[in-house]
């Protein structure tokens, strides 16, 4: 029952979508009243039934009901609960449907909050519902997770141990948070097209989507990271990697549009540029979820797997971004210039960050379809790898490094460049210690190091004297430190990869029981392996005894684990950090007599750089709040 | 039909290149300075049947024997750029994991900077615009 009830609820919230659609779209009209309310209503109704199919998938991988495929193919009895949950979302069905259950969170958020006037409001949820009948449409007739299996199976096969893990579990969903989020945003500058007020007025409206996004952009990409750091078993963090470009992009776009979105708000300059930052941001965002899904980042062949659900993919890609921009050609407003500033100012300083991270958004994307595009069309394979990022990507961002403090420093209109430079004083000064220093005492002392900790220094320096002034003003909303926690954060991720990168010491040596290894400055007295039982797997077990200086430290336990069901292996790493500091050690094989193979890393500062991205997601929730809080204390005097 | 099973064998040697982990092994050339060529190597180049991951990164049979053989080529006398042709020779660019500069890839290489410039430009005529209305508007 539980199939036929989830697919039953699909094909429900397929028929409100198009209601929604239709209805939110002549809601745009100024006399079709009756209209909007249908649109608001049916997009509430969407949502119910979107929560409804998804609760039954969840239920089914909850009960091991083997008699759905999906299921069958991606679950097991053993499994913990927490993976028979996140399990919904471990495989391509299921994640479509987590990606139509965000939209439905949004989509009646959208609708209850009808931010921006019942015409805005009606007119974007006419652009959502759109959106939701596409990828509805894909998922019943291309993507169905309720397709039953007779007979059902005895057992299931599993799901793959590698997202058998708490960091990986919560990072899709993160991710999707992001993603779709930015479809809101999407919709709202579709609708102010659409209804031809395209002042700031959508803008404000989609604020709090747009910062909700990229706060849940923020942590996923960070968790994604953090996964791959502990989880791959060498420590690295960023690989430049297709898929993690995927969620880069629309990362980039996003943050680029949260500041041009400022300038629109503020004083109703770079119209034109936010509206089509809006399309292109969501844009980024369905290239990257479903080219990641449809496999053909990893190989153009594993498109050919399934070249069905492939040319369903393209096409929607098409139709989706297509109108998008035709609808940007024919309605944008064709007066651009109204905007009135002096060069020296912040407009000049926030046009200056997107031109940036625009051209960031540009080398990510060519860095990751390029070689596609290469291969599809004249079948030549080649490899754009960190070397490539290392030349295009990094002085892009060094650059945005350079200027950013300066930015919050320049008034609107007009700023004072000599001003702000005499208030960064001290920045410079704390930039200059902390290249010296990092060059002093680093090990080895490199020239890369001592530019990356000035940089570093000087962003972080220049956000906490930010916040000094701020304070001492007194009473502020909270928002207004979010640019300093967001920018903060960038410094201490900085900090975190060139600690890492440049200052990473390696050992990696074969130890009978008894013997031991050093690194840095621990000891690592190597007691053993042995054999341990997990739920759903068993493993090899070694208990490692760390010494500081002869100190004891802590015992680490690294682990290599093999899933039977799955038939697949995987290494767990062990870390012990102080916080400034990461020591990871990872099992490796066997080499008789007891004696392992023992690979261990320091990677100094390696926490800074998830820590900075908490922090800067800091700054979006302060934003958001600042905001929510604003709009409690106008309603306030009302009543 | 032979896409189709690469395709597969792909796939499969994703899913087990963790398994593969057993397959590290210390490897190591006498002189640090070796070493140390030849670390930088690895860095440099792809683990061919991984997802973006390099020689010096990957858990994977074939890195392993790649990992060796440059250290056995290291070790016979061969330079960088001969171990890096060598290699190209059998695996193609793809093995690069920095793409070479030629007319194909010259898009991927300037493309970056012409985004940067005509954003630079468009920017440039926008505020020039800005300061004549900022301008137009001031009294006097």
């Amino acid at each position: 029952m539980t199939g036929e009830i989830g697919f039953l609820a699909l094909c429900l919230a397929l028929a409100l979508a198009l209601v929604q659609a239709a209805a939110g779209l002549i809601g745009a009209r100024s006399d079709a009243e009756l209209a909007r309310s249908v649109a608001s209503s049916s997009a509430l109704g969407f949502s119910v039934f979107v929560c409804l199919a998804f609760g039954a998938l969840t239920w089914g991988f909850v009960t091991s009901d083997f008699s759905i495929l999906d299921v069958a193919q991606n679950s097991h009895t053993l499994k913990p609960l927490l993976y028979k949950i996140t399990g919904v979302w471990g495989n391509h069905e299921g994640s479509m449907l987590l990606w139509m259950l965000v939209l439905a969170l949004y989509t009646s958020a959208m609708a209850f909050g009808q931010r921006g006037g019942p015409r805005l409001t009606s007119a974007a949820l006419g652009a959502q519902g759109l959106l939701a009948v596409a990828f509805l449409l894909y998922i019943i007739l291309k993507s169905n997770p309720f397709l039953r299996l007779d007979p059902p199976p005895f057992e299931g096969a599993g799901l793959n141990p590698l997202l058998q893990d708490p960091g990986l579990a919560f990072h899709p969903p993160m991710l999707y948070l992001g993603y779709v989020g930015l479809s809101a945003t999407f919709a709202y500058a579709a609708a102010a097209l659409i209804t031809g007020d395209v002042d700031a007025g959508w803008a404000r409206a989609a604020r709090p989507f747009m910062l909700a996004a990229w706060m849940a952009l923020t942590l996923g990409i960070t968790l994604g990271s953090w996964w791959a750091y502990y989880v791959l078993g060498w420590g690295g963090f960023w690989f430049w990697d297709p898929v993690e470009n995927a969620s880069l992009m629309p990362w980039l776009a996003a943050t680029a549009l949260l500041h041009s979105a400022l300038a629109t708000e503020r004083t109703g300059a770079f119209r034109n540029w936010s509206l089509l930052l809006s399309l292109g941001a969501f844009s980024l965002s369905l290239i990257g979820t479903f080219l990641v899904r449809s496999g053909v980042l990893t190989s153009v062949h594993s498109f050919a797997n399934d070249p069905e659900r492939g040319k369903f993919i393209l096409a929607m890609l098409f139709a989706t971004i297509g109108s998008a921009l035709c609808l940007f050609a024919w309605r944008a407003p064709k007066l651009g210039g109204g905007a009135a500033f002096e060069p020296v100012s912040r407009e000049s300083a926030l046009l200056l960050n997107n031109v940036l991270l625009t051209a960031a958004v540009a080398t990510v994307f060519l860095g990751t379809l390029y070689p596609l595009f290469l291969e599809a069309a004249t079948s030549t394979r080649i490899s754009v790898g960190p070397p490539y990022f290392a030349v295009t990507f990094a002085p892009i961002f060094v650059a945005l490094l350079l200027l950013l403090p300066f930015g919050p420093r320049l008034s609107w209109r007009r700023g004072d460049l000599a001003l702000a430079a005499r208030q960064l004083a001290p920045g410079l000064g704390v930039a200059l210690v902390a290249g010296v220093v990092a060059f002093a005492a680093g090990a080895p002392s490199s020239l890369a190091a001592a530019c990356a900790f000035a940089l570093a220094g000087w962003v972080i320096a220049a956000s906490v004297l930010d916040m000094r002034e701020k304070l001492k003003t007194g009473a502020l909303p909270v928002s207004s430190l979010a640019s300093v926690f967001a920018h903060a954060g960038l410094g201490l991720s900085l900090l975190g990869i060139a600690g890492t990168s440049l200052w990473k010491s390696e050992a990696l040596e074969i130890v009978a029981p008894g013997r031991s290894v050093t690194i840095a400055s621990y000891t690592l007295v190597f007691d053993g392996v042995a054999p341990f039982m997990g739920p759903n797997y068993t493993a090899a077990r070694a208990t490692i005894e760390v010494r500081d200086r002869g100190k004891f430290v802590a015992m680490l336990y690294p682990e290599t684990r093999s899933y039977p069901a799955e038939g697949q292996a995987v290494t767990k790493t062990a870390i012990h950090t102080t916080g400034f500091s990461d020591l990871y050690v990872a099992l490796g094989d066997d080499r008789g007599g007891g004696r392992y193979v023992i690979r261990a890393y320091v990677n100094p500062l390696a926490p800074f750089i998830w820590f900075g991205g908490a922090v800067m997601a800091l700054g979006g929730l302060a934003s958001l709040v600042g905001r929510l809080r604003l709009r409690v204390v106008r309603l306030a005097p009302a009543e | 039909m032979t896409k189709m099973r690469q395709a597969v064998i792909f796939v499969l040697s994703l899913l087990l290149a963790p398994a593969a982990f057993g397959a590290y092994g210390p490897e190591r050339l006498a002189g640090p300075r070796l070493e140390a060529r030849a670390v930088a190597l690895q860095r440099a180049l792809r683990c061919v049947v991984c997802q973006g991951e390099s020689l010096d990164e990957s858990g994977a049979p074939l890195a392993a024997d790649l990992r060796n053989l440059i250290r056995a080529k290291i070790e016979k006398g061969w330079t960088d750029t001969e171990i890096e042709k060598y290699l190209v020779a059998r695996y193609g660019d793809f093995i690069l994991m920095q793409p070479p500069l030629e007319p194909l890839t010259y898009a991927l290489w300037f493309g970056p900077l012409i985004v940067l410039s005509i954003g630079g430009a468009a920017a440039a005529a926008v505020i020039f615009r800005a300061r004549r209305n900022a301008r137009a508007q001031e009294p006097g």
